[in-house]
């Protein structure tokens, strides 16, 4: 609660940002972010070059978004455009994913591993390596501008930049072969959009790492409003237990009076070392994003002077309760596994395993018809019946197929493709289709006069040992009308 | 503005509206958002110097970079022409005979052509190229001039029976009946053998007195054997496929009074590359024909398995 003198008069159209200036720590959970850091930069940097043969047909990037061919690899998977949804169904996941980390850990995500959180760390670092550590920020911020403010301000924008730079090119490489990439990057040969690309997220990392840092977190971001609906009671959260801080007071005075003052001194070395600023004995507040720093900084001082951790801790409200009323805090476990994240995670695993399955009976065969509709059949000089079809044979393997077309059904019907001479028609045909391609044939398909309309179908075979095959039902139109399905 | 005071519970000033009690806080935004709205309301005032944005009395402001979507228009097509050039100036260099053996040329010549026949064909053809009663199914075999890709290039470069161009394709068959060269009995009775001749009819006692009345009048156009004759686009009467209908009242109409379908000369209207192309598309429709094949078309006309 503000008192109204702390007020800020000027209601103007504007807050004034009030920069941060977090201090250095060190802790479990500093280290553990360190982990994360190092192991998400990490992740992000080096993907792209770990390489994977696939056979002389295929691209040998690990993971490859490959836009233009419109192929998406992932190690020993290779996702064709119709198989998308093997992606969408990862993203569903993923978003499960976030419901249940955050239904168990809380704010975890935004803690430790939101790439907002990782650059803006990584950035003030930056700070602290340049300009010192807290103390030493603040002052230079103070300071009137001189050679040394320039130089070190220059130098630090230096490397936000350099940073930023390497954030954008690590990011296109994900989208090309990327020892190739770097080397027309370099040449000046690369595609427009990759230097466009590299611009922009060189200019967004710059201004949101360097710059906009918990703003993007407190007024940008929707991730932290639909947490606000997905916390509750059973939720784990950085937790200020006033109940055993408050009323604050001094070591000298606790010594003094003892009993008369909580376990807090007020050294305020929990909002020092937060990197959005806030103040976490206020309360949950969507400017604490959970990343534990603060936890870090209390049990260092609780340490030095005596007193047990925990002052701030992780804890949900239910344990703030219990614990308030003097009970003994209950197992991690208790926070951790309740109904909210046992149904989450069971809807996790089974998108998991649907996605699994799905992946390992996929078929790497296709034919696919698509019978032409204007007109619907068409009489030849002879009587005969023509319907034609672009039928669209699909060889997902790496490697050249032959593969047997040929129809079943249609009493007396032939056909022939766009690219073959009619006296050739027959009922089978054998087609050689490139690795990792789509044949795309024009298949003319005649019956004797008199042929009613009816189903029929078109068979794909693969001519190798493995032999898979596919099919793919349909329609053979006749001015001759069937009995029982025409229109 | 007159209410405005300090929110209790909060301690921020209201913005001194009071709607059933309820009140809003003037919580300020923070100072880039601002900058933000200024540099979209200076994006704006760019956009209306460098694009058309002020209405004027008949159009808008031009813009200093004199943009307009016509122009944009006409930039891309000569952008797309610039594409196709070298695919185009091929295939102007070759003859037809050439284009079509050319694996590489023939599927874009196809493709442009396709381009072409929609906006120039299908008014008479239909957009799928099967025609209509009078107008040719452009994918079926039966060619009435020929359908090997030289032939099908002279029809589009010449029309048919195009008043406008001397070289069209020409010819012109008798109203027999109209203008009575034969009497109704005989053009029934020759309706009655020409139907008969691809089994659409039986072959009874009116037919084979129409037998007669076609000896007499219409083997010098259509042949001894029925089978056309493509010199005069004069088309083989034994087969299945019938440009103006082959119910026995329509045959009969035929007879009775000749039609002439005329048919533009595209050479007159289209380049050459774009009259190639489209040769080529009508020829890959399914019924195009190579340069070896027999001018007649099928051997017979009625077992349904006249080609294997």
């Amino acid at each position: 609660m503000q008192s109204p003198d702390k007020v800020n008069k000027n209601t103007g159209l504007y807050e004034k940002r009030k920069v941060v200036f977090p201090k250095a720590v060190d802790g479990p959970f500093r280290r553990f972010k360190w982990l994360l850091m190092a192991l998400t930069l990490g992740v992000y940097y080096i993907t792209p070059w770990v390489r994977w043969d696939r056979g002389p047909y295929s691209p040998n990037q690990a993971v490859l978004i490959d836009l233009a061919s419109r192929r998406f690899y992932m190690f020993g998977i290779e996702i064709w455009p119709q198989e998308f949804y093997f992606v969408a169904g990862l993203l569903i996941m993923a978003g499960v994913g976030l419901f249940l980390i955050t239904s168990a850990v809380g704010r975890a995500w935004c803690g430790y591993a939101c790439p907002q959180t990782v650059w803006t760390d990584l950035f003030q670092h930056v700070d602290r390596l340049v300009d010192g550590d807290r103390n030493a920020q603040l002052r230079l911020e103070a300071a009137p501008w001189g050679a040394q403010k320039i130089f070190k301000r220059a130098l630090k924008w230096a490397i936000y930049l350099f940073i930023a730079f390497w954030t954008g090119g690590a990011w296109i490489m994900y989208f090309a072969d990327a020892p190739t990439l770097v080397r027309e990057f370099w040449s000046g040969q690369a595609a427009p959009v990759a230097y466009a690309t590299v611009g922009v997220l060189t200019l967004t990392t710059f201004v949101l790492g360097g710059f906009m840092r918990e703003q993007v977190c407190v007024y940008m971001c929707p991730w932290p409003r639909i947490q606000t609906a997905m916390l509750d009671e059973k939720s784990l959260i950085v937790t200020y237990k006033d109940w055993r801080g408050e009323p604050r007071g001094s070591v000298k005075k606790a010594e003094k009076n003892p009993g008369a003052v909580g376990d807090c001194i007020d050294c305020n070395g929990c909002v020092n070392v937060c990197p959005t600023g806030y103040d976490i004995r206020n309360g949950p507040d969507i400017k604490c994003i959970t990343c534990a720093l603060c936890i870090d900084e209390c049990d260092k001082v609780m340490k030095q002077i005596g007193r047990p951790r925990g002052l701030i801790d992780y804890a949900t409200l239910e344990d703030c309760e219990l614990e308030r009323a003097g009970n003994p805090p209950r197992p991690i476990t208790k926070a951790l596994f309740h109904t909210r994240t046992l149904i989450y995670t069971g809807i996790w695993a089974a998108i998991g395993f649907a996605l699994l399955f799905a992946l390992g009976t996929r078929s790497r065969i296709d034919i696919k018809v698509t019978k032409d509709r204007n007109p619907p059949y068409t009489v030849q000089s002879s009587g005969e019946i023509r319907n034609d079809y672009t039928v669209k044979l699909l060889n997902m393997e790496g490697r050249p197929r032959d593969m047997k077309v040929s129809i079943d059904g249609l009493p007396g019907g032939k056909f022939w493709t766009g690219d073959m001479p009619r006296e050739k028609a027959g009922r089978e045909l054998t087609v050689k289709v490139a690795a990792d391609k789509l044949e795309p044939l024009r298949v003319y398909v005649v019956a004797p006069d008199g042929t009613k309309a009816q189903k029929f179908t078109f068979v794909l075979k693969a001519m190798d040992e493995e032999g898979a095959g596919d099919s793919s039902e349909a329609r053979f139109d006749s001015p001759v009308e069937d009995e029982g399905e025409g229109q | 503005m007159a209410n405005k005071k300090i929110d209790e519970a909060t301690g921020i000033e209201t913005v001194g509206h009071e709607w059933d009690g309820i009140e809003e806080l003037n919580n300020p935004l923070p100072r880039w958002w601002v900058w933000t709205t200024y540099l979209t309301i200076i994006f704006a005032i760019g956009y209306m110097i460098v694009y058309p944005a002020i209405p004027m009395l008949h159009s808008a402001t031009a813009g200093v970079w004199n943009w307009s979507s016509r122009g944009q228009l006409a930039d891309e097509m000569a952008e797309g022409a610039a594409k196709r050039k070298a695919a185009t100036d091929a295939i102007a260099a070759m003859s037809v005979e050439d284009l079509v053996k050319d694996e590489k040329l023939m599927p874009l010549a196809i493709a442009g052509g396709a381009a072409a026949f929609r906006q120039n064909c299908v008014q008479c053809h239909g957009s799928g190229a099967a025609g209509g009663i009078g107008f040719p199914n452009l994918k079926d075999d039966d060619w009435l001039w020929g359908g090997n890709i030289k032939e099908i290039e002279t029809t589009l470069q010449h029309g048919i029976r195009s008043p406008d161009d001397a070289a069209t394709r020409t010819s012109l068959m008798p109203s027999f009946g109209k203008d009575g060269i034969l009497t109704e009995a005989q053009v029934g009775d020759a309706a009655s053998y020409v139907l008969s001749l691809s089994g659409s009819a039986p072959n009874d006692a009116a037919a084979q007195r129409g037998a007669a009345v076609f000896q007499a009048n219409c083997v010098a156009c259509h042949g001894t054997d029925a089978k056309g004759m493509r010199q005069f686009g004069a088309p083989n009467l034994t087969d299945k496929v019938w440009l103006y209908g082959g119910k026995r009242e329509q045959v009969v109409g035929s007879i009775t009074k000749a039609h002439a379908g005329v048919m533009p000369a595209w050479g007159k209207k289209l380049d050459p590359v774009t009259i190639k192309m489209l040769a080529a598309y009508v020829h890959s429709l399914g019924g195009g024909e190579d340069f070896t094949s027999a001018p007649a078309a099928p051997a017979s006309g009625t077992d349904g398995n006249a080609k294997p």
